[in-house]
């Protein structure tokens, strides 16, 4: 028998919303009426099946990415691993680091093949992939911590920027981070790169060692984590503003790093209420509109 | 249809999609929806999906499977009430408030201006039933180091705090305005929140809880010190007792020597109090403070009283000891050697008692927000402000908060107040500035809307809102609408 994943249409009756297991993914495409339908036919069509085609090579997918040979076979499988790649010289790193971006991208491509849209975007539970043409541009409001509702911050991408991929790693996340960071986003040139990114930035904001951090392997959250025993950061207490500078810092030099290999486009990195911009055009500081709720996601697809 | 085969120790593994997440023991697998509940795999959440946001565990947003319609929504019938909570706003505020809604209330065409306001100068002030010493009056308190409000007057069994305001939110060091920003949020939110008073008390406040001061929970707040009791019950006491004694941390009051025993002729018993006299049957520091009886630290009352004087005191005499709070009582007959020995309360004693229990009522911290609509909060409802800061003042608007009523206070501008526990879970939030941002409602007639200069080109009927992702669940208050 075979699984079909839930295909429908948001109550606005204009956002499409396919979900199929831990996959969660909202579309939206901009243009004639003929073409987006197309591009959601497409879209559940592509999505039916690619999660057991992941799940096929899972084994593989969860361990440490070999910087130069790719087993993988499958074509989401071997984006994400072409996406871990160039970090993994140096870091630990599974292709899983960049499941979600390169989902996103992949539905976005199966789009694309199928119509022509003046803007669309596969938002993969905040890792998101991008099309803009023409005088299209996409809002993206930043949260400053998912438990607390504010957005610090907004990234607006024009057409003629090179980001189409933006990302958000940090460790309120559902997946697990090693680093403190409470948000580090990111806008690459593709979805998978910037959730790869992402999480090797958010990483790196980190006070390794400090007493006030509280880690667990996590294997014990999860037993089958990709990251096996690996110390996960589980509670940040109290440090003081240096730290919490020094800690930020230790990730806008990662930041900068990638960005200088092309790797990414620009960071907005947040750790409890400080923010550091790397490279990134479009992000605008400062105080901003407030908005909160449900509104947060609206703005996102703006 | 799903199923769960229990695995190593008490993981189990989950089929309910091929990635077959192992799930220990109260934890969820990789999508959230699917648990382990005791070794037995349980849906979490059947009908409400996630979609996850901007980030990583963003906001949750329901919505049903079928893209039917929506339960439980700001939004509901009859007499529907729009609040301000999640609407986000457009500060600055020369755009149109984020929703200009359109309902009809008794007939009348109402017109509800949706906003959330950024509130830099706001505060709270709270309220702690407590008789214990929380610290001197314009003492600092501070949440995590930061000095985020002061102690103002003690008043009727309460100590308030007034925290925030501008000069903590804004006047001080980026971290004391974060900090603020953030006890006053969760204050607000009705999360608890440590304070501590400098050259006083650490207490824990929680709207709608007991204070915890110096790690020890308020139960219930006095009717009075000892001596108000003294004055509350003394007609209820005469002819049935000849003395009482109401002990008490703060004043503990002595029935044949207070003002109000001498109104009834009560003749002198020769009782001898330990402690230091105030006024007349009021004595301070009869033991050192306690969770004993009415906050000393005494388990024995009678550890308080001298020997009897021989002059005045005679066997026979009869004593009823009792704690402010009437939490403990006892009785008590003099004997030859004028040395009291318990008895057995009588039946019209053990009333009184319990008269003084039933006027304690359970003590609370309660919480106010103050805030006050600027200006340009203002202009995002009206072109011209200052007609709705009149119109307000002229009842014909309707200001509530979240859909609680607010007190607005008389004089310039719409500084209102409002209590936090009347306003849904979660309707507070705030933006890096620092500030809080906090819902606020104006409702008036469509007709009385636009000749106050309204934004009529951006009224939306209500029904537009419907089926609408901008709506999201609140508990349902009865009886509080516009």
């Amino acid at each position: 028998m075979k699984r079909f994943p839930q295909i429908a249409l948001l109550p606005d009756g204009k956002r499409l919303h396919l979900q199929d297991g831990p996959i969660d993914l909202v579309i939206e495409a901009k243009g004639g009426e003929s073409d987006v339908g197309a591009a959601y036919e497409a879209a559940a069509r592509r999505f039916t099946g690619l999660l057991d085609e992941l799940c096929e090579e899972l084994v593989e997918l969860r361990r440490a990415a070999d910087p130069i040979r790719c087993p993988l076979k499958g074509v989401v499988a071997r984006r994400m691993h072409a996406a871990v790649a160039p970090f993994a010289v140096d870091h630990f790193i599974t292709p899983m680091a960049a499941v979600a971006g390169s989902v996103a991208e992949e539905i976005l491509g199966s789009m694309l093949r199928a119509a022509r849209l003046d803007r669309a975007y596969v938002n993969n539970g905040g890792d998101i992939a991008l099309h803009l043409t023409g005088g299209e541009q996409f809002t993206v409001g930043l949260m400053d911590r998912p438990d607390h509702h504010g957005v610090m911050q907004t990234i607006s991408i024009e057409a003629d920027d090179p980001a189409r991929g933006i990302a958000t790693s940090g460790r309120h996340g559902r997946s697990f981070s090693l680093g403190i960071a409470d948000a580090v986003t990111v806008l690459a040139k593709t979805a998978s790169q910037a959730d790869a990114a992402a999480t090797i930035i958010a990483n790196a904001v980190d006070l390794p060692g400090h007493p006030a951090i509280v880690r667990c392997p996590a294997n014990e959250l999860q037993p089958d984590s990709d990251l096996g025993a690996r110390l996960v950061t589980r509670d940040v207490g109290a440090i003081r503003e240096s730290e919490i500078d020094d800690a930020l810092q230790a990730g806008v030099g990662r930041a900068q790093q990638l960005l200088a290999a092309g790797l990414i486009e620009g960071a907005a990195l947040r750790l409890l209420g400080e923010t550091a911009v790397v490279g990134a055009t479009g992000i605008k500081t400062g105080v901003l509109p407030a908005f909160r709720g449900s509104t947060i996601e609206r703005i996102a697809h703006v | 249809m799903t199923d769960a085969t229990v695995a190593g120790g008490d993981k189990i593994r989950c089929d309910a999609c091929p990635v077959m997440c192992y799930i220990k023991p109260g934890a969820a697998g990789a999508c959230d929806r699917y648990a382990n509940h005791n070794g037995e795999l349980v849906r979490v959440d059947p009908h409400i999906v996630l979609e996850q946001t901007v980030s990583h565990g963003g906001r949750l947003v329901p919505f049903q499977a079928g893209g039917g319609d929506w339960d439980g929504k700001i939004v509901r019938e009859p007499n529907v009430f729009v609040t301000a909570i999640g609407a986000g706003t457009t500060y600055p505020d020369y755009k149109p408030a984020p929703f200009i809604v359109s309902s009809e209330v008794d007939g009348v065409d109402m017109v509800t201006v949706v906003t959330e306001g950024i509130f830099s100068y706001c505060g709270v002030k709270v309220k702690i039933d407590t008789d214990r010493y929380l610290g001197p009056e314009t003492a600092t308190v501070r949440a995590e180091g930061e000095a985020i409000g002061h102690v103002t007057t003690s008043e009727y069994g309460s100590q308030m705090l007034s925290l925030g305001g501008v000069h903590h939110l804004t006047g001080g060091s980026k971290k004391e305005g974060r900090v603020t920003c953030d006890a006053l949020m969760d204050l607000s939110n009705c999360k608890p929140v440590e304070l501590t008073i400098d050259g006083g008390a650490t207490v824990v406040v929680q709207a709608g809880y007991p204070p915890i001061v110096n790690g020890v929970a308020e139960e219930r707040m006095r009717v009075g010190c000892g001596s108000a009791t003294i004055g509350m019950f003394a007609k209820q006491w005469h002819g049935k007792v000849d003395e009482v004694v109401v002990v008490d941390d703060h004043i503990t009051g002595v029935l044949s020597e207070h003002q109000a025993g001498k109104l009834l002729d009560i003749p002198d018993t020769g009782i001898k109090m330990k402690g230091r006299r105030s006024t007349p049957g009021r004595y301070f520091q009869v033991a050192d403070p306690g969770t004993g009886w009415g906050g000393t630290n005494i388990s024995d009352p009678l550890s308080v009283l001298g020997p009897f004087n021989p002059k005045e005191a005679r066997p026979g005499l009869t004593m009823l000891m009792v704690s402010t709070t009437g939490e403990h009582a006892a009785y008590y007959e003099l004997d030859e050697a004028l040395r009291p020995i318990e008895k057995q309360m009588p039946p019209d004693l053990r009333f009184s008692v319990e008269r003084i229990q039933e006027n304690c009522e359970p003590a609370l911290c309660t919480v106010l927000f103050m805030g006050g609509a600027g200006g340009s909060l203002r202009a995002g409802v009206t072109d011209n402000p200052v007609r709705l800061t009149r119109s307000v003042k002229d009842a014909l608007t309707r200001v509530t908060s979240g859909g609680a009523p607010v007190y607005v206070w008389p004089g310039g501008g719409i500084t209102f107040m409002v209590d936090v526990m009347q306003m849904p879970a979660g309707a507070f939030g705030y933006v890096p500035t620092p500030a809080l941002v906090a819902p606020i409602e104006f409702t008036l007639r469509l007709s009385d809307y636009a000749a106050l200069g309204g934004h009529m080109d951006h009224v939306r009927p209500l029904a537009s809102l419907r089926d609408n992702t901008e709506t999201r669940p609140m508990p349902y208050i009865p009886g509080r609408r516009a």
